[in-house]
């Protein structure tokens, strides 16, 4: 993976920015050029919060080529308490007592190192609020 | 615009065929096609092919095709729209003919999946799905629709039971198809004791990878009745996207752009699903065609999977569904798939679908629904005999 492809991302990435639509309010995340509900294109920047909802969860065991030393892994859509939704892995945490509905809070993480370049990258992952 | 019919279909045996070659693949098909239409030209080509860049090395298919298919100068192009590429290109080549530009094309699939590792395979099917926000996150496709496996069995009840009544079904129904990758049956115990590769899709509840072909010939009406085939008429036409990524949808247990891509089909048609016999579906995880059955409006939400388990897709149900074996049996080269469902109806509605898997009932209206990614793009398709 090439560093300019982490680093174009790292603002969603590391602090969860994300666009409000100036118009209907829409959240966009990440930031897009123009919004999907009204087609307004200006937005202004929100910073996302960091609780939410588990909707629904995987526990991945056949993992592609970079996640394979990570296997089994879970992932999962959460719902924030403004409406976002993200999916992430689900960390810190017994894959077997996962549960949807289960409250998630956001932390900043390690994703994959990259074998080609070397590159690390890092973003954000759900944690079971009870851990 | 103009009458359109499918005057040939044909296809290589599905399968990990070590012997044959991306090209090999491709035109074994498309000459299977030719011979079967009958036709001694073609004006065009367009050629569903998912991702032979990350499974091959090589893009520019059209031109690799057309050589090696001995059509110098043909106007031949890729058309990609991840697994339902396939259906893609079958559009474009209606499209085509229906609008008075060519008078004979044809639209093939191919992939080549087995040339590179499993991992690979999984990280080239996975470029289907948003790059950065899902697959950077270790989402895979299998894992996306566990996702939605999740989702619905926690809304409607859905069952274990229900996504292995999908696979046990496809599998009976493969195991009559020559063509078929896994042409056996499976029970019910295997499904539930396959390995896990995405919880709760065991590996039965996956579509394989797959190497393999397929190609038909559209042309006019007019042509079909001099080349004295069976006139199966393409009746209706729906190509609908979605937000790529799941998390981005209102809701993950329907897909949206299946429901879009039907209506338009039908009302091009002027029917609706109580007119249609039969069914080939996208069912690259059990989970996908009891949503897809309640997306086409076949069954209430919430209300497919019981359908299965009743036995009302089966060849002898009320409306049979993926009689080919579908993607679970018969396997799943993305860019072929789209197509290869149109082999299936086309057998189907002539009356030549071996080893006694040809409805009983003379079936005379089908429809298809080949979708990409986790239903980021659906086209549907509604043939009837003429």
């Amino acid at each position: 993976m090439f560093p300019s492809r982490i680093w174009r991302d790292s603002k969603h990435r590391y602090r969860l920015e994300a666009g409000k639509c100036t118009k209907c309010g829409k959240i966009v995340f990440p930031y897009r050029l123009i919004c999907p509900e009204c087609g307004h294109r200006e937005f202004e920047k929100v910073i996302l919060p960091d609780t939410g909802k588990l909707m629904t969860y995987s526990v991945i065991r056949v993992a592609p080529s970079q996640f394979t030393d990570q296997a089994p892994y879970a992932v999962g859509i959460a719902e924030l308490e403004n409406g976002v939704k993200l999916l992430a892995q689900i960390t810190d945490c017994d894959v077997e007592k996962i549960k949807v509905g289960m409250e998630i809070r956001i932390e900043f993480r390690r994703i994959q190192t990259d074998s080609h370049q070397g590159v690390l990258s890092y973003g954000y992952k759900f944690v079971p609020k009870w851990y | 615009m103009r009458d359109v019919a499918v005057v040939g279909v044909g296809m290589t045996k599905f399968g990990e065929i070590w012997e044959k070659s991306f090209r090999d693949l491709y035109v074994e098909a498309a000459l299977a096609a030719i011979d079967d239409a009958g036709v001694d030209r073609l004006d065009s080509m367009h050629i569903g092919c998912m991702t032979s860049g990350l499974f091959v090395g090589q893009e520019h298919v059209g031109s690799l095709m057309a050589d090696y298919l001995g059509q110098k100068n043909l106007a031949a192009s890729r058309v990609e729209s991840a697994c339902a590429s396939g259906g893609l290109a079958f559009r474009q080549a209606f499209i085509e003919v229906a609008s008075g530009m060519s008078d004979i094309v044809m639209a093939g699939g191919v992939e080549k999946m087995t040339d590179i590792g499993s991992d690979g395979a999984t990280y080239a099917l996975a470029a289907a799905a948003d790059q950065e926000y899902e697959v950077f996150h270790g989402a895979t496709f299998p894992g996306l629709y566990a996702l939605m496996a999740v989702a619905h069995m926690e809304k409607y009840g859905t069952t274990r039971e229900m996504l292995s009544a999908v696979s046990v079904k496809n599998h009976h129904n493969g195991a009559m198809n020559p063509f078929a990758q896994y042409p056996f049956e499976v029970t019910k115990e295997q499904v539930e004791s396959s390995v896990m590769v995405a919880s709760p899709l065991r590996i039965l509840d996956c579509s394989p990878i797959t190497d393999g072909g397929a190609a038909v010939i559209l042309t006019t009406v007019d042509i079909a009745k001099k080349l004295g085939k069976p006139i199966i008429k393409v009746i209706g036409s729906g190509h609908a996207t979605d937000m790529i990524a799941l998390h981005s949808r209102d809701d993950i247990t329907t897909i949206k752009a299946t429901m879009v891509a039907a209506e338009q089909a039908f009302k091009m048609a002027g029917k609706t699903i109580k007119d249609i016999d039969f069914a080939e579906v996208h069912d690259c995880f059990t989970i996908a065609e009891i949503i897809v059955m309640e997306s086409l409006g076949l069954y209430e939400p919430g209300k497919a999977g019981e359908a299965v388990l009743k036995g009302e897709t089966g060849l002898e149900g009320s409306f049979p569904i993926n009689t080919s074996g579908g993607l679970k049996s018969k396997g799943h080269p993305v860019g072929a798939t789209g197509v290869a469902q149109m082999v299936e109806v086309v057998k189907q509605l002539r009356g030549e679908a071996e080893n006694g898997r040809q409805l009983k009932n003379n079936p005379k209206t089908a429809l298809t629904q080949n979708m990409g990614g986790s239903g980021g793009s659906t086209l549907v398709h509604i043939l009837e005999v003429a």
